[in-house]
Parts: C-alpha cells; sequence; structure tokens
C-alpha cells in the first residue's frame, strides 16, 4: 500500500548513541553518547534511560513544550516493547505502541503522519530505541557468553532516537510512503538476517516504484535499514533477476555507521530498530537540511521472529516499510 | 519455486568461513588447556604431595575458578573470539555458561532470575551427560561383567 502525505513536516530530530557507536564514522551527528553500556542499574534500564534522553534533547532542541506534542508513537525490540513504554510513562501523553522489529522506526512515522495528515493532532513524537546488550539476552546467549559469530551475523546497535513530526511548515517534508508486506522465502538463519530482509526490502521497493509509477532514480539516494554488507549484495542482484530494477544510488544504513575495517567485532554490520536511524536522523536529515539531496527513501527492515518460533523449526519473516522525506519546496 | 530461486542468490553472496583456521585454533588453545591442566596436576602430587586422582579433582577446581573469573572480569568471551572453541569444550566453557547466565541474570534476583536461568545453556550438557553415562555403563555392564 502506497501513499502519499501532504502537510507532515519534520521539525527536529535527537539521536543518542552507545560507545561503538560513538566510535564509528558518524559520531558528529549524535547528540549525546555514552561510554557504557550501563547508564542504569541494568541494561534493560539503560535501555529506558536512553530513550528518555533522546526525547528530553528533542523537546529542549526544537524548543517544543510537553504539552503540546498531542501523541507518542514508538516501539523497540523488547518483549512486549517495555523499554518504549517505560520512558514514554514520564511525559503522561496518548502513546502508540507499534512493533515491526527493525523497520518500527518508518511503521512509528506512518501511524503519527496520518493522524497529522487527517488533522486529529498538531504534533507528534515518534521513538525508537535498541540496545546490544538487551538484544543479546533476549534473542541469543547471555551478554557475557563468549561464541564464535558467522561472518554474516550483524551487530544490534545501541542508542535511542526521536523525531517530531509536525503539521506546521518546514524545511523537510515527509513525501510518500509504502506499507509493507509480509514477506517469507524460506530463510531460517537467525545469524543471515541479511537474506532474510532482503526480500522484504526488495518487495516494497518495487511496490513503491511500480505505485508511484517512479524509477529509482526519482530519488536521490535509497537507503535500506540494516542489510549489512552481504543483504546488500543479495538485495542488488534479487532486484536485478527478479523485478529487473538496477539499483545504483543505493546504500544501507547499518554499513555506515562503523569503521568496518577498524571495529572487527561489527561483523557484517549494525542491526537493530535505532540502527536505520542512527544514519537517518543524523546524516541524512542534515544532508537533506543542507539541500546536499532532495529526495531519499528510507525502506527499514524487519525480521519478524522470536527464539521460540525459531527453535521450532518456523521460518524467519521479514517486513519493510518504506517513507521517503523530500526538501519542502 | 521462488524460494529455490532466491536460495541460489543467497548462496552466492555466502562469505567463506575460516573453518580449517577455526579447528586450528580450536586445537591448539584446547589443546594448551589439557596441557597446562597435566602440569598442575603434576605441581599437586609432587609439590603438595596430594594423591593423584585427588590431584585431578583440585586441578577441576582451579580451572572452574579461573573461568568462573575471567568470565566475571569480562575477559573469557574474547578469549573465545581470539582462541575459537578451544575454550569451550573442556570443563571452562562449562563453568564459563553457568557463571555468564549468572551474570545475565543477577538484576531478576536469587530465585527468577539466577536461580532458575543458572542452567540455560548448561542443562542440556548435564541433561545428556547424565543420561548417556547410564547408557554407556548399562551397556559396558551387560557386555563387559562391569
Amino acid at each position: 500500500m502506497t501513499g502519499k502525505f501532504n502537510n507532515v513536516y519534520v521539525k527536529e530530530t535527537s539521536l543518542v548513541a552507545g560507545k561503538l557507536e560513538k566510535e564509528g564514522k558518524l559520531r558528529k551527528y549524535y547528540d549525546k553518547t555514552y561510554n557504557t553500556y550501563s547508564i542504569e542499574k541494568s541494561f534493560e534500564l539503560s535501555e529506558v534511560k536512553m530513550n528518555n534522553d533522546a526525547i528530553d534533547i528533542l523537546l529542549k532542541k526544537s524548543n517544543t513544550p510537553v504539552e503540546k506534542v498531542d501523541l507518542f508513537v514508538g516501539g523497540d525490540l523488547l518483549n512486549q516493547i517495555c523499554a518504549t513504554c517505560y520512558s514514554t510513562k514520564k511525559y503522561n501523553k496518548p502513546f502508540l505502541g507499534v512493533f515491526s522489529a527493525c523497520a518500527t522506526s518508518m511503521e512509528s512515522i506512518i501511524v503519527a503522519s496520518s493522524f497529522i495528515e487527517n488533522n486529529y493532532i498538531k504534533n507528534a513524537i515518534c521513538t525508537t530505541s535498541s540496545h546490544n546488550l538487551t538484544s543479546e539476552k533476549q534473542f541469543r546467549n547471555p551478554t557475557e557468553y563468549g561464541y564464535t559469530k558467522p561472518k554474516t551475523a550483524t551487530f544490534t546497535s545501541t542508542g535511542a532516537a526521536a523525531i517530531l513530526l509536525t503539521h506546521e511548515k518546514t524545511d523537510i517534508k515527509v513525501a510518500n510512503f509504502t506499507i509493507g508486506k509480509i514477506v517469507d522465502l524460506n530463510q531460517t538463519d537467525p545469524n543471515n538476517m541479511g537474506a532474510v530482509m532482503a526480500p522484504a526490502a526488495a518487495d516494497t521497493i518495487f511496490e513503491h516504484l511500480t505505485n508511484l509509477n517512479i524509477t529509482p532514480d526519482y530519488y536521490d539516494l535509497i537507503l535500506t535499514g540494516d542489510l549489512g554488507i552481504y543483504g546488500k549484495e543479495i538485495l542488488k542482484d534479487y532486484m536485478k533477476q527478479n523485478y529487473n530494477i538496477t539499483l545504483e544510488n543505493y546504500n544501507d544504513c547499518g554499513t555506515m555507521i562503523y569503521d568496518m575495517n577498524k571495529q572487527k567485532e561489527i561483523t557484517s554490520g549494525g542491526s537493530g530498530p535505532v540502527c536505520s536511524c542512527l544514519v537517518n536522523y543524523g546524516y541524512i536529515y542534515n544532508m537533506l537540511k543542507e539541500k546536499k539531496i532532495k529526495k531519499v527513501l528510507l525502506v527499514t527492515t524487519g525480521a519478524l521472529f522470536s527464539p521460540t518460533f525459531t527453535f521450532q523449526k518456523q521460518n524467519i519473516l521479514a517486513i519493510a516499510h518504506a517513507v521517503s522525506l523530500e526538501v519542502a519546496k | 519455486m521462488e524460494s529455490k530461486k532466491y536460495q541460489k542468490i543467497v548462496d552466492k553472496h555466502q562469505p567463506k568461513e575460516p573453518k580449517t583456521f577455526n579447528l586450528l585454533a580450536a586445537f591448539i588453545t584446547g589443546g594448551i588447556i589439557g596441557l597446562l591442566a597435566n602440569l598442575l596436576i603434576d605441581v599437586y602430587t609432587y609439590y603438595f604431595h596430594i594423591p593423584t586422582k585427588t590431584a585431578g579433582i583440585y586441578m577441576l577446581i582451579t580451572f572452574i575458578f579461573l573461568a568462573c573469573l575471567l568470565t566475571a572480569i569480562g575477559v573469557f568471551n574474547n578469549l573465545v573470539k581470539k582462541g575459537k572453541m578451544g575454550f569451550i569444550i573442556p570443563i571452562t566453557g562449562f563453568a564459563h555458561s553457568m557463571q555468564s547466565a549468572i551474570l545475565d541474570y543477577k538484576k531478576e534476583g536469587p530465585i527468577y532470575g539466577f536461580g532458575s536461568n543458572v542452567f540455560k545453556l548448561a542443562g542440556s550438557v548435564i541433561l545428556y551427560g547424565v543420561v548417556s553415562a547410564y547408557i554407556f555403563a548399562m551397556i559396558r555392564y551387560l557386555i563387559f561383567g562391569g
């Protein structure tokens, strides 16, 4: 499903990030960074604190009192999206929790934008967060457990991101969107998420381009969320073979955050809901603001699964949601 | 049909894992641990005059303690990343799996936290270790008469 928003604008964004992200390539775009994974009593509470920091910084940066925010939309990776729920409690505002794993950020923008577009609300904040160690604990092994990671494995990014959407005209407009379908191509390896999610990204990009009747060069840049270095190649290849579309002005956020030559622990790239935001809400947002690029398509990809379903030999499902940001005329 | 076609693309972009290197690294680190363990038994018997059988138990306790300590100070997982599974297969790996689970669930308290999660990884090893011990003991008893 593809649609167009006419009066939804981005007022401000904020990003907080962890230690390894700070040592990466995009450090100057983060508003706050931490030197440790444990800024609160537990890793889970640390994620809550990061989320709170991101929202507080956003409100301060945009000079918006919290009373003016009508709706909070957000999600994260933890069970029952608890990190988001516990961090939003403080603001005492209407809240919608959303979940699409690593595609949560774009889903939250689509949800909030449709309320703004239809004049139900004026301002909304979308939040997303992830924490490397809370995800390790939930999806993989205990955090201190040592094991050899395959090359295709991705590394969950640590941080939180918030974006303030508004009906008032600003420089950057939320333009087109596509809500993705659940894609299942019999992928079962949780250590190769790029392969799981690439077909979902391909499907969403294809739907988006076909429904709007445009070609990939309509956008200055097309970005996927967290396919990693191998997933990126799979997507390009699959796009070419299955849809006959060549992606040239394309990159993957997961491969842009870290210094892949120096930071060996990252394996094939970053992942997690916040991974795409660490690029989109900082680096890309600034490029749009400075008018270096005019139109960008953000395709976030999420793997929908749980350890229980994987152990019960079920395929890993994937979804991708796309939103395009444009410099307002 | 489409998923088969897709699998071909995935396989094409699958990076090669350094299996030979991993095996070799594990062989060497595992071997070094075995060597150190034997040296330790010799030290216990020679200098402390402990009988060899008891010295073996003391050696195990020493290695379990070291593995737990290195896990707690955050060194062991980095050792595994470098030395591969050679650290995991001996008893050090067993101690490491329990210790790391305890650290992870410390905040949830002694009952619902580390109490119930300590065997999260090691549980299968214990269960199948005990079951296979019974089976092989039974085979030995029936065939060789004890």
